[in-house]
């Protein structure tokens, strides 16, 4: 049994008019202490509803099925009640701009001692004292806690909403476009903060990016996602060296590397939409190697390597032979 | 259009533009002099037609005020900026603004730097009004259909009508080269032109513009701060640290070689695709200093893992980098 097991996870939105939006469709993994595991892909893919998901914090027109197991008990399957259980306390979350989300007048310590009063980890005095702890933990002195965040440069307030996220002990983080808007001196602090609490605190890392040389100097392991599914799974150097999703392929040649030869290519088109019900391979429209079947048959995630799953018809074929 | 023989496009020499610190009544009432922020200070380059350059440093460099100095959206405190020759820093407004067909900005966002109630044709063609450029609307829809046609948007026709909205965000980012590209231009300014869009369309825009200053009638100068990017699109990279030049050469040198202790950090800490790729990040501690308080001799002695005595005391002008295989690369540091 894994500490993390997402099964099945799928996410529709009504919407006031049309059809509803099938944001996530039928996403799985499975994660265990101190491992790192991105989530990739293009704006729209269902990346963050996914996380969003899992904290139970999707707004009131969202239906979810599916189950996400903490320690084999299932976080969603009593609604808000049971999520309440889990929320920080089990899984935490660090919010995309959680850095500019800081309450302005309130002193940084108050704002992490805060959920571990409302969650009954500690009060007052001790309360306080972990603030400061915590702030150490992520590479602030303890003193900041007296500060208020605009004393704070960028990066500080960065680490303050991690260290917010883990005022209450999670043991499994998700962290949505943690370095987005950090330059590339702060982001290399940022994920080098994060490598250090996961394999310090054995915390278990979801990193949701676009960025995939952030997912890959940072992750173990990753999911490419498309258009709401999981489009390849797997160790982040099998996803590189041996993609077997032309989604993947494309992804990383559409990447420009400091040192890397070769042209930089776009993905030709734009994700289909997913209010409309489609057959066949979602990314079709925009793959360079695509079969007859693409455009009938739905490719379902399977196995091609040792814990490297794709959703491909070509994966399929040549895994068959 | 204009542009003589051996007379570069754009020669950027001394460029310091400062902003004054706003003050607070105390200040006011006790007199206390006014500080200021050095934006850009010393700044010098050229650029060629048919070049990209491309500024890279983090945010509070000085990389993007110095694009707005050139642009005349602010006025520098000294220095010049000779466009095809004619120095243009500091120009009154009624001046700038015939030699604004010359030069345009393409801007970071085009979810925002697009009206939402404009359609295409609107967009493209409003410059044209601006500097009353194509006398009768079928004029002025042959140069609008020729500039969305130039930014990649085929057929022109299908795109005229749309609105923002309709559009991609690679498409917006399309439609704002057109608007810019109507007026034919020699010179380009783009701001982070690509960092809102995604991965996947990024690189499309990128070779457009590319493309756009490889035919040899217009000059380039990108302002990023990826360092991938510059190193995969640009021809020199000029790297900007509390708003000087610290290091300027040819891409491939500037990113192989580096000779600077900041852009070799800078580059350490670039994630690379690969992972069997381990980068050695090399982290510097804390962040760019304010630029109110500028430290005295070296700009970064006071976070530079090599830094000696002299560093603290001796200012190191920008010269040949004695350790590059290229003359063109150029370096401000005392140990380089």
């Amino acid at each position: 049994m894994s500490l993390l097991e997402v099964s099945d996870l799928h996410v529709w939105f009504d919407l006031p008019q049309g059809q509803p939006v099938h944001a996530v469709q039928g996403v799985s993994f499975a994660l265990d202490p101190g491992e790192r595991f991105g989530l990739v892909g293009e704006s729209g893919c269902g990346k963050t509803t996914t996380i969003l998901a899992m904290m139970g914090l999707l707004p009131p027109n969202a239906s979810v099925s599916g189950e996400v197991r903490v320690d084999g008990q299932d976080v969603l399957a009593g609604g808000e009640d049971s999520a309440r259980g889990y929320r920080w306390t089990d899984i935490a979350m660090v919010f995309q701009g959680a850095m500019n989300a800081l309450n302005p007048v309130k002193k940084v310590g108050w704002q992490i001692a805060e959920p571990m009063a409302f969650h009954g980890i500690a009060q007052g005095a001790a309360a306080r004292r972990r603030a400061g702890e915590l702030l150490e933990m992520v590479g602030i002195p303890a003193a900041g806690a007296e500060r208020y965040p605009h004393e704070f440069s960028g990066g500080m307030r960065q680490r303050a909403s991690i260290a917010m996220a883990l005022a209450c002990q999670p043991r499994i983080l998700l962290a949505d476009e943690p370095t987005t808007a950090l330059d590339v001196m702060v982001q290399a602090q940022i994920l080098d903060l994060l490598i250090r609490l996961s394999s310090e605190l054995g915390l278990a890392l979801v990193l949701v990016t676009h960025d995939l040389p952030v997912v890959a100097q940072t992750c173990g392991r990753a999911a490419v996602m498309y258009a709401g599914e999981i489009a390849e799974c797997g160790p982040m150097e099998t996803l590189f060296h041996q993609p077997r999703h032309p989604y993947t392929r494309l992804l990383f040649a559409a990447t420009p590397d400091l040192y890397g030869a070769g042209e930089v290519v776009s993905i030709g088109g734009a994700p289909p939409r997913l209010d409309e019900p489609a057959t066949g391979c979602p990314f079709r429209p925009r793959c360079d190697v695509v079969l007859d079947r693409c455009a009938e048959e739905h490719p379902a995630l399977q196995l091609v390597g040792p814990g490297h799953e794709a959703a491909c018809h070509h994966a399929e074929r040549a895994g068959a032979s | 259009m204009s542009g003589s023989q051996g007379v570069p496009l754009l020669e950027v020499e001394n460029l310091t533009t400062r902003y004054p610190v706003r003050r607070g009544l105390t200040d006011r009432v006790t007199r206390q002099p006014r500080g200021w922020v050095h934006a850009v200070d010393g700044v010098s380059f050229t650029l060629a037609r048919g070049e990209m350059l491309a500024l890279v440093g983090e945010s509070g460099c000085g990389k993007t005020t110095t694009a707005q100095s050139i642009l005349g959206m602010v006025a520098p405190v000294s220095g010049t900026v000779r466009l095809n020759g004619t120095d243009i820093a500091g120009l009154p407004e009624r001046q700038m603004r015939p030699l604004r067909r010359q030069l345009q900005m393409i801007y970071q966002d085009p979810y925002e730097s697009l009206d939402p109630r404009f359609r295409v044709e609107t967009t493209v063609g409003e410059p044209l009004l601006v500097h009353g450029i194509g006398g009768s609307p079928a004029e002025r829809r042959v140069l609008i259909v020729a500039a969305l046609e130039r930014a990649g948007l085929s057929p022109a026709e299908a795109f005229l009508a749309r609105y923002p909205h309709e559009l991609s965000g690679g498409q917006r980012q399309r439609v704002a080269i057109a608007a810019s590209l109507v007026l034919g231009p020699d010179l380009l300014l783009a701001d982070e032109p690509v960092s809102m869009l995604d991965v996947s369309v990024r690189a499309g825009v990128l070779t457009l513009l590319d493309r756009l200053r490889r035919d040899g009638r217009m000059g380039i100068l990108m302002i990023t701060h990826d360092l991938s990017t510059a190193a995969h699109f640009a021809d020199r990279i000029a790297v900007m640290y509390l708003g000087r030049i610290v290091e300027h050469g040819p891409a491939r040198q500037v990113v192989r070689q580096p000779q600077h202790p900041y852009t070799k950090a800078l580059l350490s800490v670039v994630p690379a695709r690969d992972p069997r790729v381990r980068s050695a990040p090399q982290l510097l501690t804390g962040e760019t200093p304010n630029p109110v308080d500028v430290p005295t001799g070296c700009r970064f002695h006071p976070r530079c893992p090599v830094a000696v005595e002299r560093c603290s005391a001796q200012d190191p002008a920008l010269r040949v980098a004695a350790g590059s295989a290229s003359a063109s690369h150029e370096v401000a540091c005392l140990l380089a």
